[in-house]
């Protein structure tokens, strides 16, 4: 088994891809707990491929890849803020307008520039012969920047992404913490591109938050499962993209699914066996709740630790 | 005595439909006053404008004698309305009540001992102690109430502004989060209120502004809740039932009575 695992760990591109999904699975992870509580599923997949479309434009007019996608992904997410502004256009309906407007130019110049198609295939599927020490540098300046900006807001983002409102009216500049999400949001997304690929960076966001999510009422504890579900889907994705010859992105997601729906099928089952094992029967009436002395000692089901799904 | 809320000939909206216009409205400080009106009356944009959080075209809004947005951090408590609130969201009663001190100094994410000995002796004096554990979806709507209650009140605040605190909860909670109110108020905090239930504010709040797309009327209960008043506020029949020191109030065409006057 320990052959099997350290056998391709010989490769030097797949030691580089490894730690690149580490990393990018880490930082997806912890960004991804706020897109999923704050409702913006949607904005990591209509960003990415914003930044895709910036990559192409980028390489065009002879740019660093990461620098064209950097500049139209930013100047997306300030699109959206604009048009969703006043409150007629919903920000769903503006993520889709200026999201698949910069990708369909991306699409448009590469289907007229056929030469350079075959180089954006890592940047839609992820790839894992596609990192290069370039990428894990970036990558690994960016989980930092986003690490360090997480725990030094993580008063102002807790507040903001759970009222709004009210953080505004308690004295927290909402515009500054809003805008420094969209911005680590972006770099996060640029970071994960070459290795997840754009189209799957959504669920890449999405599955290891909810999974964490599934497992507790803590907010804290959220962001550490999430943080290491992702981490654990890069590093497993990424061997099954070894062992499979499969696109990198896809496995990530595939076992990020898997995981995901193995945790609901826990807590299916577990509630189930709750309820079973609650149940009795006082005269004509059933009733499920618990009795005894299991009772005392578990009648805290709504603290956070009770290991107890979210109802 | 400095008002705790001046507004002074202030137009508010939303791109150009107006909301309302040249609004002026003092509130007195110490006072405890509830805002009635129909849905679609302005009174949540009244609200926000007064919070800050509503750009107003013109005019001056002051709190505490400052503009809003020159008031130090903590000055005003505010409890949304609880329909409004996530209640999925993974936090526990105390993160809850910790986030009112977030705009303190300190960058370290955990709370101090100091901070948490605060929380504590705060949901000890509301009743909510047994509960700082829960998850808030795991808690009572009176309890929930309370704990937004607190997270308002940790920084002490002079003036205390809450909307529909009596929305969605039964009418024993009601009773008894308006005599909680009615207490904070004695001890010195200016609360502002907004509210549909008339009965609630006619049994115990001492002041009341019946708002309109502009300010109707404002008083004591006694004098502003007239049927010349309330039709003008609300645009239909008002019935007033007078017991004693009491007084109910009620749409005023009960239905069948309603159907029969249209056959």
């Amino acid at each position: 088994m320990m052959d099997f695992l350290l056998e391709p760990l010989a490769y030097e591109f797949f030691r580089n891809s490894l730690l690149a999904s580490l990393m990018v699975g880490a930082l997806c992870g912890l960004i991804g707990v706020y897109i999923v509580l704050r409702g913006m599923s949607y904005i990591g997949h209509g960003l990415s491929h914003a930044a895709f479309g910036g990559a192409v434009v980028g390489f065009t007019i002879g740019l660093n890849f990461y620098v064209g996608a950097g500049a139209m992904g930013l100047l997306a997410a300030i699109l959206i803020n604009q048009v969703a502004k006043g409150g007629k256009i919903k920000s769903d309906a503006a993520i889709g307008i200026v999201t698949t407007a910069f990708f369909a130019l991306g699409i448009a110049i590469i289907s007229r520039v056929r030469t350079f198609t075959q180089s954006f295939e890592a940047a839609l599927f992820g790839n894992i012969l596609g990192v290069t020490s370039e990428d894990l540098t970036v990558i690994a300046l960016v989980t930092a920047f986003t690490m360090v900006t997480v725990f030094l807001m993580y008063k102002p983002l807790l507040f903001s992404t759970f009222d709004n409102e009210a953080a505004r009216v308690f004295g927290i500049n909402t515009g500054v913490v809003q805008l420094m999400f969209s911005f680590i949001l972006t770099l996060a997304i640029i970071a994960s591109m070459n290795i997840v690929g754009v189209t799957m960076i959504a669920a890449t966001l999405v599955i290891p938050a909810i999974t964490a999510r599934m497992l507790t009422d803590s907010f804290s504890r959220m962001i550490i499962y999430s943080t290491i579900i992702g981490a654990i889907m890069g590093v497993v994705g990424m061997y099954l993209s070894y062992i499979f010859n499969a696109a990198s992105g896809a496995t990530i997601v595939l076992f990020g699914a898997s995981l995901f729906c193995l945790v609901q099928l826990v807590n299916y089952i577990k509630e189930r066996f709750i309820l079973h094992e609650h149940i009795h029967r006082h005269g004509d009436v059933i009733h499920s709740h618990p009795h005894g002395p299991r009772h005392e000692q578990h009648g805290d089901q709504g603290q956070e630790d009770s290991g107890q799904p979210r109802p | 005595m400095e008002a705790a809320v001046k507004l002074h000939d202030v137009s508010v909206g939303y791109e150009r439909k107006v909301v309302f216009s040249r609004l002026s409205l003092e509130i007195p400080a110490g006072q405890f006053a509830g805002i009635v009106g129909p849905t679609g009356s302005g009174k949540t944009t009244l609200l926000k404008t007064i919070l800050g959080t509503q750009p107003v075209f013109s005019g001056d809004v002051r709190l505490l004698g400052l503009p809003v947005d020159k008031l130090p951090p903590g000055s005003i408590g505010y409890v949304p309305q609880l329909e409004s609130v996530d209640w999925s969201f993974p936090v526990t009663v105390e993160q809850v009540i910790l986030m009112g001190l977030y705009t303190n100094k300190g960058i370290w994410p955990w709370p101090t001992r100091q901070d948490r000995n605060k929380v504590h002796d705060l949901a000890d004096r509301l009743g909510i102690h047994d509960c700082l554990h829960h998850h808030i979806v795991n808690i009572s709507g009176g309890q929930r109430q309370r704990a937004f209650l607190a997270r308002a009140l940790i920084n002490n605040p002079k003036l205390l502004v809450l909307d529909e605190p009596t929305a969605g909860v039964d009418i024993k909670t009601q009773h008894d989060v308006l005599h909680l109110l009615g207490d904070l108020n004695k001890a010195g905090i200016t609360i502002l209120l907004t509210t549909h239930d008339l009965n609630a504010v006619a049994s115990h709040l001492p002041w009341v502004v019946c708002f309109n797309k502009g300010l109707v009327a404002q008083g004591r209960p006694r004098d502003i809740f007239t049927n010349g008043i309330l039709t003008k506020t609300y645009g239909g029949d008002i019935v007033i039932v007078e017991h004693g020191d009491h007084f109910l109030i009620a749409s005023g065409t009960p239905l069948h009575l309603a159907e029969k006057e249209k056959i």
